[in-house]
C-alpha cells in the first residue's frame, strides 16, 4: 500500500495556512453568509411565514437553521467549485511537472487535493455550526450527547462526500483548460443552476414540478436534506411546510452523493491520465 | 547491467508529421557527465522526456538504470533525478520545503529526508537560504535548489536539461562546479545544452545532435583531432572567390564562409600549407586582410559536422573574442 497522497495532502495544507488572506477570507465567507444574509433573510421569512398555520404536534423550526444547513450546502460548494482553480495554475506555471515525473500515481494527485479539500470543508462546517448555534440556529435541539455526536459524524461524512464530487469536477475542468477567464466563466455558470434548483436556501414546495424534480437529484438538495436529517431531526415543519424525513430519504442522499462523487472521480481519473507534459 | 547506465537503441519521435527524434542511439556510462550539444528544436528535450518516462516511447527502445522505459516506468522513475528546461520550483514553499516535498512524494523515511535535506543544501551552498521562500532566490540559487532536488533520492542518473541556460558565465561555471562534484560522489549525469564551452568543459563525452540525428559522438578532444591540428581563419576582400579557390586545393580538407572569415580545415602541417595559401589568393588578386591559426575549438567541430554555426537562441557567448578565448587556455 501506497501512502503517497499524503505528501500532496501535506503540501495543499502546507499552503492553506501559508496564505493568510486565503486562509482568513475563507473562515470568514461562512459567518458573513449567516451573519448578513441568513439574519436578514430569516427575520423577513419568519415574518412572512408566521400567520401560516403549522400543524399540531409538529415542531416548527425557524427559517434561520432551516437556511444554516443550506449555508453549509452552499459554502462547501462554492469553495470546492471553485477548489480545482489552483491546478490549473500548478499546470500553468509547471509546478506539476515535479509531481507528474515521479512515481506518485495520478489517483494520489486527486486523492490529495480531494482530502485537503475535505478538511478545509470540515473547517467550514464547524465554523458555521458553531458560530450559527451562537445566533440562535437550532442544530441538534434536544438531542443527547450520543446523539449530538452521530449528528455531526453524519453530517461531516455528507459534507466529505460532497466536496469530493464538485472538487473531482472542478479539477477535471482545471486540468483540462488553459486560461483563469474561462474557467472562472465555466464554473459560474455551472454554480448558478445548482445554487437556484435547490431548496438550500428555500423550500421547493411551491417550485414547477420540473425544476421540483431536477432540484431532487441536485448534490447541493441532497446534502441540504441531508444535513437538516441530522441537524434538525426526522419530523419538522418550516414556513408551514411539514418536512418528514425518512431512513430511505438519507439513503437516498447518500447514495446520490456518492455516484456523483464516483462519476466525477472517474472523469477527473480521465482527463488527469491525459495530462501531457 | 554492462556498466551502461543509458542504452538506447534506434529512438525515434514525431510530433504529427514532425520527426523530431530519427533513429538515434547511444549508451552512457556509469560515472560519467554526458552531453547532447545541439541547437533549439534539435530534439534534446524530447529525449529527456522519453528517458524520463515524461513521453511515450513511440519506437526504438530505451533502458535507464537497467530498466526499460517503456514497460517498467516506475523503476525507471525511481532511479532518475531531473532538472527541467523550465524552472518549476513551488515559489510559495520555502527551500527546504520544496525539498521536503519531493522526499514526501519519493516516500523517503523522515529521518533521511531531514539528513538529505541538510547534506544537499551544505553542496549547493544555500544552508543560509533554508527558510527563505523560493520566489526570493536568485536565478542561480534556483537552479542550485532545483539541483539539489533532483538529487534528493540519491539518483542513479541526474537528467538536466540545459541546466544554465540564461545565465552569466561566473553562474555557469560555478554550477558547473557542482555537477564536478555531483560526478564525483558517484551520480551519472547527462545533460543537454546549446552552449559549446559546457559540452567541451563540463562533459566527458559529448553526442552533436541535430535536426533529430546524432551527428557525431566522443570526447572533446577526440572530436577536435577529427579536425586536425590547426585550423586557418582568413578574411579577404573577396571570400566567395576565396573559398572556391581554396575548394581546388588538394591540401586543404574543408572550407566554411563564416560571416566575415573563411575557417579552412586542412590535412597537413600548417607552416607548409598556409604560405602556399596565401600565394595562390593574392595571385588572383585577392587582398588578404587577417589571417589567424587556432586549434580547433567545440564551435569549429560544431560547424563542421552540422554545416552551421549553432547561432540560435539567447547565447551571449558568440562574439569571436570570447570564443577564441575559451580554448586558449
Ligand atoms: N509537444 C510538441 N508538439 C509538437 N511539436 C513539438 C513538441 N515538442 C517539441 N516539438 C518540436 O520537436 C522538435 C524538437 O523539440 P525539442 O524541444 O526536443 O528540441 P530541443 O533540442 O530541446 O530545443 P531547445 O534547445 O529549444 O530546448 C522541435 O521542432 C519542436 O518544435
Ligand atoms: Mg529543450
Amino acid at each position: 500500500m501506497n501512502f503517497e497522497f499524503r505528501a500532496i495532502y501535506w503540501r495543499e495544507m502546507l499552503k492553506f495556512f501559508r496564505f493568510k488572506s486565503v486562509l482568513f477570507s475563507s473562515l470568514i465567507q461562512p459567518v458573513m453568509w449567516l451573519a448578513f444574509f441568513g439574519l436578514a433573510m430569516s427575520d423577513s421569512f419568519d415574518k412572512l411565514t408566521s400567520l401560516v398555520p403549522n400543524e399540531a404536534g409538529v415542531p416548527v423550526v425557524d427559517y434561520l437553521s432551516y437556511m444554516g444547513a443550506g449555508i453549509i450546502a452552499m459554502d462547501v460548494l462554492f469553495s470546492s467549485l471553485f477548489g480545482g482553480t489552483t491546478l490549473m495554475f500548478d499546470k500553468k506555471f509547471s509546478l506539476l511537472r515535479e509531481t507528474l515525473a515521479s512515481p506518485v500515481p495520478r489517483f494520489h494527485i486527486i486523492l490529495g487535493i480531494g482530502l485537503s479539500g475535505v478538511t478545509k470543508a470540515f473547517i467550514q462546517t464547524f465554523i458555521i455550526i458553531g458560530f450559527g448555534k451562537l445566533i440562535g440556529m437550532d442544530f441538534f435541539e434536544g438531542f443527547t450527547l450520543a446523539q449530538t455526536i452521530t449528528a455531526i459524524l453524519g453530517i461531516m461524512l455528507l459534507v466529505a462526500v460532497f466536496t469530493l464530487g464538485f472538487l473531482f469536477l472542478s479539477g477535471s475542468i482545471a486540468i483540462t483548460i488553459e486560461n483563469p477567464e474561462g474557467m472562472q466563466s465555466i464554473l459560474t455558470l455551472l454554480s448558478m443552476p445548482l445554487f437556484f434548483i435547490s431548496n438550500a436556501l428555500y423550500p421547493i414546495e411551491s417550485f414547477p414540478d420540473i425544476l421540483k424534480l431536477l432540484s431532487m437529484f441536485n448534490p447541493l438538495t441532497l446534502l441540504a436534506d441531508g444535513i437538516r436529517y441530522f441537524a434538525l431531526g426526522t419530523n419538522f415543519s418550516v414556513m408551514g411546510n411539514h418536512y418528514v424525513y425518512t431512513t430511505a430519504d438519507i439513503a437516498f442522499s447518500f447514495m446520490g452523493l456518492i455516484f456523483f462523487a464516483l462519476t466525477m472521480l472517474s472523469a477527473a481519473m480521465w482527463r488527469f491520465n491525459k495530462v501531457d507534459i | 547491467m554492462t556498466g551502461n547506465v543509458i542504452e538506447v537503441n534506434n529512438l525515434e519521435h514525431s510530433y504529427g508529421s514532425l520527426k523530431a527524434v530519427d533513429n538515434i542511439s547511444f549508451t552512457v556510462k556509469q560515472g560519467e557527465i554526458f552531453s547532447f550539444l545541439g541547437p533549439n528544436g534539435a530534439g534534446k528535450s524530447t529525449v529527456i522526456n522519453i528517458l524520463t518516462t515524461l513521453k511515450k516511447l513511440q519506437k526504438g527502445e530505451a533502458r535507464v538504470n537497467g530498466y526499460d522505459v517503456a514497460k517498467d516506468s516506475k523503476s525507471v522513475r525511481r532511479s532518475i533525478g531531473i532538472v527541467f528546461q523550465m524552472l518549476c520550483l513551488d515559489h510559495e514553499m520555502t527551500v527546504s520545503e520544496n525539498l521536503e516535498y519531493h522526499g514526501r512524494i519519493y516516500s523517503m523515511p523522515k529521518k533521511e529526508r531531514k539528513e538529505r535535506i541538510d547534506e544537499l543544501l551544505k553542496l549547493t551552498d544555500l544552508e543560509s537560504k533554508r527558510n527563505t521562500l523560493a520566489k526570493d532566490l536568485s536565478g542561480g540559487m534556483k537552479r542550485r535548489l532545483e539541483l539539489a532536488r533532483g538529487l534528493m533520492t540519491r539518483p542513479a542518473v541526474l537528467f538536466l536539461d540545459e541546466p544554465t541556460v540564461g545565465f552569466d558565465i561566473q553562474t555557469r561555471m560555478r554550477m558547473w562546479e557542482y555537477l564536478r562534484e555531483i560526478k564525483r560522489e558517484g551520480t551519472t549525469i547527462f545533460l543537454t545544452t546549446h552552449y559549446m564551452e559546457e559540452a567541451d568543459q563540463l562533459s566527458d563525452r559529448i553526442s552533436i545532435i541535430d535536426h533529430g540525428k546524432i551527428i557525431v559522438t566522443g570526447n572533446s578532444d577526440e572530436l577536435k583531432n577529427t579536425l586536425g591540428k590547426d585550423l586557418i581563419y582568413l578574411e579577404t576582400s573577396n571570400n566567395k572567390t576565396a573559398a572556391e579557390i581554396l575548394r581546388s586545393l588538394r591540401s586543404v580538407k574543408s572550407v566554411t564562409e563564416d560571416t566575415k572569415s573563411l575557417r579552412i580545415l586542412i590535412g597537413e602541417d600548417v607552416t607548409h600549407v598556409l604560405p602556399q595559401i596565401m600565394e595562390k589568393i593574392r595571385g588572383e588578386g585577392i587582398d588578404i586582410t587577417t589571417v589567424n591559426i587556432k586549434k580547433p575549438s567545440m564551435d569549429d567541430v560544431f560547424v563542421h559536422y552540422t554545416g552551421h554555426e549553432l547561432r540560435e537562441g539567447d547565447d551571449k557567448e558568440k562574439p569571436q573574442g570570447k570564443e577564441t578565448a575559451g580554448v586558449s587556455e
